[in-house]
């Protein structure tokens, strides 16, 4: 267990490790940051002086060296565009892109579970099939436009709800609806298609026969068994849910992570682009971590080697 | 393999979006002989007009037109060439790299299977949309650097099914006697695991050109994707979401669009499984 737990952590930091390589890379790539933040009028003097200033001056490599050292320790420099502390500052977004991001977990789970366990139960039949219709359609059609269509429908048509904004629980409402139905799409069909592995097995006919009623087998027997294929996807689809809530949070006005880096990008604004990227890279790293960790909770006979 | 995709014509699901794709496919290349108007057209006194409704030239616009007077229809017709060119070009460019990369490190294993595997994990951990955005900020967003990204985005997913299937096939006893006959390895990788492999990798690539179709569209409407008037299909819903107040139809129709490109890519991919995965058909016996 000691050394599986060693060497997944230490894939999950190198894996750390490359994101930042490559989000470096294009910020090296993409120009020069002093241009960026000279006055248009200073002296090549001036330009020298910031540029040794920021560590411009230096080799690549000892560039990147210095970022991870201080990137460590929490540092990830001053925002160009707001003088404050990078780090600090994309995190103070992380509530607000909590709050959508537990908000769509939740109802998906809520929806997509029962969703899927019924469809399966009822294979072929209607009931499954208008499971499918919904899973595809949340499958295929794109977040951004089943935003607007809510907004449409359900702000400007039906005036119920409010278009756009965070504060009240209302306004959490659309969001969290959009975000959550792509969610439970992808939830909903492999709870289908991993409960109809597990309803085949012989245990659950065991069951089944000594008279357990269906509830129970569903529950006890059958869920359990289901949910580490479940449980595995949703943690490689997890990077999937982010880009969903970047796309979400631009819909809807909201004022998250997602949106944060998408400005500060369009600003060019460095550090805040690294420490953002950063900050989801971790929390993708540590979920797949956590997914991985928990197989031996559902089932004891998994062994870590 | 001819023998499986008989089956895939004898499935439903297969032959409808089939059709759907070949109809959005055809609708692109032969966008100006079916457009009714020039997606560029504009025309100010009939800005905003409802879906149906005829402009001052008696001229009819189906879908509406957008608020400077252009044929909502003709831009649809047109923007699939934009998300069909992006789309079909990444998942070959994906494909191409992924499927090589996954042979090269599930048939040589060691130091090679070691770092491509540590590459996947990196591109894994990378928030695509936020990698996307940032390529297409500090790079640029042509045409070609529009295909790059959306294919950099996806060709983890290649690696790893191309590396599941060469590292079984390496135990295989027809691959192990090649190497005891002393072929080389180069010609045991293209002539014989790469053929074996090209059946779950049509799938995949099939499901992935609605992901690519979905990233691409998702970057338009970030207005990072190709640039105005060239019409496209994010772009259009970009546009529609300022005029959702006063004319729906804007954001409707492009939207509407994606969504059957994405389910013909999805519907046909899952047909293929069913038609070309051994595993399913004895399922269902």
């Amino acid at each position: 267990m000691q050394g599986y737990l060693t060497r997944r952590i230490a894939h999950s930091l190198v894996a750390l490790l490359g994101v930042t390589l490559v989000a470096f890379v294009f910020v090296n790539a993409s120009g020069d940051p002093a241009a960026l933040l000279l006055p248009g009028d200073a002296t090549p003097a001036q330009a020298a002086a910031l540029r040794r200033s920021l560590g411009l001056d230096r080799p690549f490599l000892a560039q990147y060296g210095l970022f991870v050292w201080q990137a460590v320790h929490g540092n990830f420099g001053v925002s160009f565009r707001q003088q404050l502390p990078a780090a600090p500052l994309i995190l103070s977004y992380a509530p607000a892109t909590a709050e959508l991001a537990v908000g769509a977990s939740v109802v998906s789970v809520v929806v997509a579970v029962p969703l899927g366990i019924i469809a399966a139960s009822y294979r072929g039949r209607l009931y499954d099939w208008l499971t499918s219709v919904f899973v595809l359609i949340g499958q295929s059609a794109p977040i951004f436009w089943l935003g607007l269509m809510a907004i449409w429908i359900f702000s400007l048509e039906l005036r119920l709800l409010p278009p756009f904004g965070r504060g009240t629980l209302a306004q959490l409402v659309l969001p969290v609806m959009t975000l959550a139905w792509y969610v439970s799409a992808l939830l909903t069909r492999m709870t289908r298609a991993s409960m109809l592995e597990v309803l085949d097995q012989d245990y659950i006919r065991t069951a089944r026969s000594k008279g357990l009623s269906w509830l129970p087998v569903i529950l006890k027997h059958a869920l359990r068994n289901a949910a580490i294929p479940v449980l595995t996807v949703f943690g490689l689809q997890f990077g999937e849910l982010l880009g969903g809530v970047v796309v979400t949070e631009t819909v809807f006005a909201w004022p998250g992570m997602g949106r944060a880096i998408v400005d500060a990008i369009n600003a060019r604004d460095y550090p805040v682009v690294l420490a953002g990227v950063v900050v989801l890279a971790t929390i993708f790293v540590a979920v797949n971590l956590l997914v991985d960790l928990s197989y031996g909770l559902l089932d004891p006979r998994i062994r870590y080697q | 393999m001819t023998a499986r995709l008989r089956g895939l014509v004898r499935d439903p699901k297969g032959v409808a979006s089939f059709a759907l794709l070949l109809a959005i496919v055809v609708a692109a290349l032969a966008a100006p002989l079916i457009a009714p108007a020039n997606p560029l057209q504009q025309s100010l006194p009939s800005s905003d007009l409802a879906p149906m409704a005829s402009g001052p030239g008696g001229a009819r616009h189906w879908l509406g037109t957008d608020e400077y007077g252009r044929d909502v229809l003709s831009r649809v017709i047109y923007g699939a060439r934009v998300s069909l060119l992006v789309a079909v070009g990444a998942v070959f460019l994906a494909g191409v790299a992924g499927v090589t990369l996954g042979i090269l490190a599930g048939f040589l294993a060691g130091p090679m299977d070691a770092v491509t595997m540590r590459l996947v994990d990196i591109q894994l951990a990378f928030p695509t949309v936020l990698l996307a955005i940032a390529w297409i900020a500090f790079i640029g967003n042509n045409l070609a650097s529009l295909i790059a990204v959306v294919a950099l985005s996806g060709w983890a997913s290649y690696v790893r099914i191309a590396r599941a299937s060469a590292l079984s096939l390496r135990a295989v006893p027809f691959v192990e006697a090649m190497v005891a006959a002393g072929a080389s390895r180069t010609r045991i990788m293209l002539r014989h695991i790469a053929p074996n492999v090209m059946g779950p990798i049509i799938v995949l690539a099939t499901l992935q050109l609605g992901r690519a179709v979905l990233l691409e569209s998702t970057l338009s409407f970030l207005g990072l994707g190709v640039q105005p008037p060239t019409p496209s299909w994010g772009s259009m819903l970009a546009d529609g979401r300022a005029q959702l107040d006063v004319a729906w139809w804007i954001a409707a129709f492009p939207g509407l669009a994606i969504t059957l490109l994405v389910l013909g890519a999805n519907l046909l991919g899952d047909a293929l499984r069913d038609a070309l995965d051994p595993r399913f058909e004895q399922r269902r016996a």
